[in-house]
């Protein structure tokens, strides 16, 4: 069915290009705690790959690793062909990667639509000076980040919250901020932390919808981080399941689903 | 303004050629510069001229030839109010086909039955959802074709063999210009007063929709009326945001903006709403009382949680405007002290208050669709705001009557409507006849007949007489639904009902009675008010169905029913109609559920039929009854929720028995 090297069409019709990124042998301690424990998978151009694993398992770890926000200790990622150094932040943030935080890590006092800006941060090139005159260049840079932002916040349908402090904002809705923020970077690679944890059903369907559009009319790679199975399995192109820092399980969400270290790990194993 | 604009409908050519079309290339003419459209997308307030709008109009209408529309083929559409989807309405029209607006939140089944009907070939629709319904019902539609959609969002991998990008059909329509243009031309000349406007479907209060078939002269006769009775001119604003499909939101957003030439604004989402009325501050407004209500109910909340001093100043001030706002208005003698003091009123409350309503620079505001409560009616015009009530149906192209300016009464519906007369026949039932009166129901002979007779007289449903104080219109009820009490009083619902729905902590209320010897309620809780009312109570609840039956909640909807009571008691007529008792239902009444049209308005007959254990049970005099009620979820699944209900009962005031007067 696939073409491993250079990519195939899915079932619905969208096209997963070959590896953009790849960790080979990744291990991650905190002192004496082992977090990640040589783990190995890749990541393709136009696919949603989800991390599974129970609390614990080290998935944020994983995607703190992806973003480059934890060094390991041992392994390496490999990003577009080529081994990726040492980075700061914002150089992930200007290669294409963004991200969303599973404890919502936006501005409160600020409005939505100035929430959003803050994505567009890494493509405003004129000084602090020229912004604050808002002269010539900064002017229209302004302009078209905000024209940017305005599609995004459109895509997302948060245009009656668009003015509001996010501070006022239910969960649900604060989490579709962050992704938009996310979004407004235009990335290359998504990386969402848990997008819908403590949502209720409806909220959950709503932000599926919109994490499968985003991948669809962008093209946007995705990978995220989900404990309920259910969400995983119907949004997913491929799953990395872990465990206690390990990885016991990889592939298409059926596969997966009949593996039987993952069964045991969810539903436990007895004990005789 | 005035001068230019008068000439210009002079010169609208013969009457015998009028056609929106027709009035479209005058207004693309006369005031090719002046925003005939604007909406917001984006954040920003996109405009088009009346040139651009009919331009764009123009190559849609070439874009139909080209995909095959024939005279007289009908057009459906549906979604939000969007300036291209008015364009879809007006482009049918210019090729001799008629446009057919459907209730956008109206279910797959429902979209089928009216696309069905009226063997629609072609759609437009807004967006995926309303595509996924099309093609949910596409089996049963053998004559559908083509099908064109605004926003492409999520429509990517569909099958686009008969789906179409509304753009693209207007870019195959311009790059085919020179070879369709011709017969675009031979179509609009054939357009004269007496051909097919639109088709309207009726909400169905009872049965299924029958589609209402309006005339350009309908339309036009009726919107130049209307405009000429309010002074609407080129450079009012309206806002719209009521359904397409509501006669309504044609005559205004469609009729009067073509004869006036005035803007329509369409807001950038359902939700923005509220926000976009108040950036437009339109000049000509109107809506169902339903929104009046919701937005009353929210200012009352938001007053509630107001510090003390802003709080006092607000009621203190509103006190003042219901003393003496509506007088001023009506431009009545008033006392130069309370007029000094209303004007202190209105710079510290009303004026702010209008403006937080987005109501700062209404001129002209109607209500219509439904009865309002007269403490909301009041409420409104004691800021300032001319509202009036209009009194009107899809049959009769909107206006039946209408509260002139400086003669309006909270309880009646004005004066007929010019060039409209009316008759009241020997049972109270309203009859009309008007340039406004539809041509016929669409493939339905025997109702035609029915409801218009051979000399044009149309009858309403609706009972009413004329108040022998102001000369007015007064309606009482639905014909079908006034009746009498075992007593022989008048039972008339609505009245009551409305009452009710004054508390801002009520949101619907369903009154029965009728052959009965005393009178019993349904009452559904206002969510967002008794939800916010809770959270500053510290009252915790886990669902709707929880706070609707707390007993803190049922006692303060008992202290409004006794409240109630006593002013219809106040009414000779209308007495009998006390409510005896009275239950909160455990669910809110639901248009997906059938028990409300998508207008809003109650369907009495089902509520009845699928509650009558709940009625009998207030009838019998036990105190809770147990229940079952079947509920459908947007997506039309099924489900069922069952709970157990407190019946409470009401103070009543007792009255000796009226004779009942104008029936």
């Amino acid at each position: 069915m696939k073409d491993m090297e250079q990519g195939y069409v899915t079932e619905d019709g969208r096209k997963i290009g070959g590896v953009v990124m790849e960790m080979k042998n990744i291990t991650l301690r905190f002192g004496g705690v082992v977090a990640i424990q040589d783990i190995s998978f890749d990541i393709r151009e136009g696919e949603i790959r989800a991390i599974i694993g129970p609390n614990g398992a080290g998935k944020s770890s994983m995607l703190n690793v992806i973003s480059g926000f934890y060094v390991p200790q041992e392994g390496e990622v490999w990003f577009h062909g080529a081994k990726r150094p040492k980075l700061r932040p914002y150089e992930v943030a200007q290669q294409g990667i963004a991200r969303t935080f599973q404890n919502i890590a936006l501005f409160e006092g600020m409005s939505v639509l100035d929430n959003v800006m803050t994505g567009r941060l890494s493509y405003m090139k004129s000084g602090m000076v020229a912004q604050a005159l808002w002269k010539g260049k900064a002017e229209a840079e302004e302009v078209a980040n905000r024209e940017v932002a305005e599609k995004v916040i459109d895509f997302l349908e948060i245009q009656h919250i668009r003015k509001t402090p996010v501070g006022r904002l239910p969960y649900g809705l604060k989490k579709r901020v962050e992704l938009a923020r996310a979004l407004a970077a235009e990335p290359k690679i998504l990386l969402l932390d848990e997008p819908m944890a403590g949502m209720n059903v409806e909220e959950k369907e709503d932000m599926s919808r919109f994490i499968l559009d985003v991948n669809d009319e962008f093209g946007t790679t995705i990978c995220l981080i989900e404990h309920d199975m259910g969400v995983v399995m119907d949004l997913s192109d491929r799953v990395v399941v872990m465990d206690y820092g390990k990885k016991i399980g990889d592939g298409t969400p059926e596969e997966v689903r009949n593996n039987q270290d993952v069964i045991d790990a969810y539903l436990g194993v007895s004990n005789d | 303004m005035g001068g230019e604009y008068k000439v210009a409908q002079m010169q609208s050519g013969a009457e015998g050629k009028l056609s929106l079309p027709a009035l479209l290339e005058r207004n693309a003419t006369q005031f090719g510069n002046s925003p005939a459209y604007r909406e917001k997308e984006f954040g920003i307030w996109q405009c088009w001229t009346w040139a651009e709008a009919a331009k764009e109009i123009e190559a849609l209408a070439l874009g139909f030839i080209n995909l095959g529309v024939n005279r007289g083929d009908f057009i459906a559409i549906a979604g939000r109010n969007r300036p291209y989807l008015y364009w879809a309405m007006v482009a049918a029209q210019s090729v001799g086909a008629v446009p057919v607006p459907i209730y956008q939140d109206s279910n797959a089944e429902e979209i089928g039955y009216v696309l069905s009907h009226c063997g629609a070939r072609f759609i437009v629709v807004g967006d995926q959802e309303q595509v996924d319904k099309v093609i949910e019902v596409k089996d049963q539609l053998p004559n559908f074709e083509h099908l064109l959609y605004l926003d492409p969002r999520g429509l990517r991998k569909y099958d686009h063999t008969q789906l179409h990008e509304f753009s693209h059909v207007q870019d195959q329509g311009r790059a085919a210009c020179d070879e369709l243009m011709p017969e675009l031309n031979r179509r609009r000349e054939e357009l004269t007063y007496d051909s097919t406007c639109v088709m309207l479907y009726t909400s169905g209060t009872t049965g299924k929709p029958k589609g209402v078939v309006l005339s350009n002269r309908n339309i036009i006769e009726s919107a130049k009326n209307a405009s000429e009775f309010d002074n609407l001119g080129l450079n009012d604003e309206i806002l719209a945001y009521l359904p397409l499909a509501w006669v309504g939101d044609f005559i205004f957003s469609v009729g009067q903006a073509y004869w006036t030439g005035f803007c329509t604004n369409c807001p950038e989402s359902t939700e923005t709403m509220m926000t976009d009325l108040r950036e437009i501050g339109p000049t000509y407004y109107f809506a169902p009382p339903r929104v009046f209500e919701t937005q009353l109910t929210n200012v009352m909340i938001r007053m509630e949680d107001a510090g003390k001093l802003k709080k006092n100043m607000f009621d203190y001030f509103l006190a003042h405007a219901k003393k003496v706002g509506g007088k001023i208005l009506d431009g009545k003698p008033v006392s130069a002290f309370d007029r000094l003091k209303y004007k202190l009123g209105h710079g510290l409350v009303y004026g702010p208050l209008k403006d937080t309503l987005g109501f700062g620079r209404v001129r002209v505001g109607y209500t219509a669709g439904e009865a309002m409560g007269p403490e909301i009616f009041d409420f409104y015009r004691s800021l300032g705001i001319n509202l009036k009530q209009l009194y009107g149906q899809t049959e009769a192209t909107v206006f039946i009557t209408v509260h002139p300016d400086g003669e309006v009464y909270s309880d009646t519906v004005g004066v007929p409507a010019p060039d409209v007369e009316i008759r009241i026949d020997d049972n109270g039932e309203i009859h009309y006849r008007s340039p406004g009166t539809f041509v016929e129901y669409y493939n339905n002979p025997e109702s035609t007949a029915s409801t218009k007779d051979a000399d044009g007289w149309v009858a309403t449903g609706d009972a009413g007489f004329f108040d022998d104080a102001t000369g007015q219109l007064r309606i009482i009820d639905r014909a079908k639904d006034v009746g009498k009490l075992v007593n022989g009083s008048m039972f008339a619902p609505k009245y009551v009902e409305n009452k009710l729905k004054f508390y801002p902590d009520i949101l619907e209320a369903v009154l029965f009675g009728k052959g009965q010897d005393h009178c019993v309620a349904f009452i559904n809780i206002d969510l967002t008010a008794v939800g916010n009312w809770a959270e500053r109570n510290n009252i915790a609840y886990a669902s709707y169905q929880e706070l609707a039956g707390h007993p803190k909640v049922l006692q303060s909807i008992r202290e409004h029913v006794s409240t109630v009571n006593e002013s219809v008691a106040q009414d000779p007529m209308l007495s009998g109609c006390q409510v005896h008792r009275f239950v909160v239902l455990h669910k809110e009444l639901d248009a997906d559920d059938g028990e409300m049209t998508r207008t809003r308005k109650v369907r009495r007959r089902i509520i009845e039929e699928k509650y009558a254990d709940i009625i009998a049970a207030l009838y019998d005099g036990s105190d809770r009854i147990s229940t079952a009620t079947e509920v459908t979820y947007e997506d039309g699944r099924k489900g069922e929720i069952t709970a157990t209900l407190d019946i409470s009962d009401a103070r009543v005031v007792p009255v000796a028995v009226q004779k009942v007067a104008a029936e």
